[in-house]
């Protein structure tokens, strides 16, 4: 017991001072990538694509197939968890935490609810001109089901209509990579007119994608705040 | 004054020491604690950790965010020289985007870690790993 902390703690040691003495050795806050690179997308993402967002243009036009992916790693998550915390269809309704709020957080947060759901939205669509995008939208909108479900105890959300809304998500996204294809070029390649910076309908695809990684992101995390409330023994 | 190069470079690198003892906090929560929950925190905490000392490794001395707003553009023509001079004080925008993606991820890790200690508990009616069997090291 004794023991095995005062190694850990030597081995935490060793790291953390070989880690240290690496990375005094860079410079810090001087640019030690390759130039080219920051350089690349600094200057293609407002002069080609017209996009103001470089970290959004990176994420979803120039590495467009890896957020696919992280969005699919995404989707195995909640359904690993689903499938962790399944229990049978019959049990579901009755609720680890059986109480309601009080009156005060009831009324609140059904005021609050829209509001949640409304910024949730200006963060996704806006994705392409301010900081946030389809990720950091669809968490916002996931936190207001969350604030509902906590405070009301019979709060439920249908499960049939949140795989629909990812389904339907997940299909625009490939849709829209299998139209770049068809369009003459690459999986995810821009096929849209790409406006003028600055503009909320600018950009391509990004919007497009960023709308539909919002509704399937929010919607996973609804269902997995759900599945997690109304797990039962 | 006294002040060496050394003492002006604990401030200047502040940023890579708290990634590092975040890091380390998270490492020793996941490997001392005997209680899952606790574990899974730690895990939790490493992300954070490796996250912020990605950031860090991209941030360029007094840089702003890379986003070509309209309070920062103005009504300059988009010349190529413009952009030049605007992006040449703006930070590396691909750690960033890189961190994006790991959130998600250790989210996703965060999540299942958590549901396999709910199904854990329901199974032995404890988080203490000593109480659990097979599960030490």
């Amino acid at each position: 017991m004794k023991m095995k902390k005062i190694l850990v703690i030597s081995l935490l040691a060793v790291f953390g001072v070989y880690l240290t003495e690496a990375l005094f050795k860079l410079d810090f806050g001087r640019q030690f990538f390759q130039q080219g690179v920051k350089d690349f997308y600094l200057v293609t993402t407002p002069m080609k694509l017209q996009v103001a967002n470089v970290v959004t243009a990176i994420v979803v036009n120039f590495r467009g197939f890896d957020t696919l992916g992280e969005v699919t790693v995404l989707f195995l998550a909640t359904t690993a968890m689903g499938s962790i915390l399944y229990k049978g269809r019959h049990q579901l309704g009755e609720r680890a935490v059986l109480f309601s709020g009080s009156r005060i957080v009831t009324t609140g947060s059904r005021l609050l609810f829209p509001a949640i759901i409304l910024l949730g939205a200006y963060v996704f669509i806006h994705g392409h001109l301010t900081p946030g995008g389809g990720f950091q939208g669809g968490v916002i909108i996931a936190t207001g089901f969350l604030l509902m479900l906590m405070a009301y105890a019979d709060y439920s959300v249908s499960h049939i209509v949140l795989s629909v809304v990812e389904s339907l998500a997940g299909i625009t996204f490939a849709t829209i990579g299998l139209l770049g294809m068809l369009h003459g070029g690459s999986f995810l390649q821009d096929f849209l007119p790409n406006g003028s910076l600055n503009d909320l309908l600018s950009g391509g695809i990004i919007p497009i994608i960023y709308i539909a990684v919002g509704f399937k992101v929010g919607a996973e995390l609804t269902g997995l705040i759900y599945t997690a409330l109304n797990e039962k023994d | 004054m006294n002040f060496t190069l050394f003492d002006l470079k604990i401030i200047e690198y502040s940023f890579f020491i708290t990634a590092i003892l975040v890091i380390m906090i998270g490492l020793y929560g996941a490997l001392v604690k005997k209680s899952l929950i606790k574990v899974v925190i730690g895990l939790s905490v490493f992300d954070s950790g490796i996250n912020l000392l990605l950031i860090s490794v991209g941030y360029i001395t007094s840089g702003t965010a890379p986003i070509f707003s309209p309070a920062l553009v103005k009504d300059m023509p988009l010349t190529l020289e413009n952009i030049k001079k605007l992006s040449a004080g703006m930070v590396d925008p691909v750690p960033q985007a890189l961190v994006l993606t790991a959130i998600v991820i250790g989210f996703g890790v965060t999540a299942v870690a958590l549901s396999l200690v709910i199904r854990l508990y329901r199974h032995h009616q404890t988080l203490n790993i000593d109480e659990i069997k097979n599960l030490k090291w």
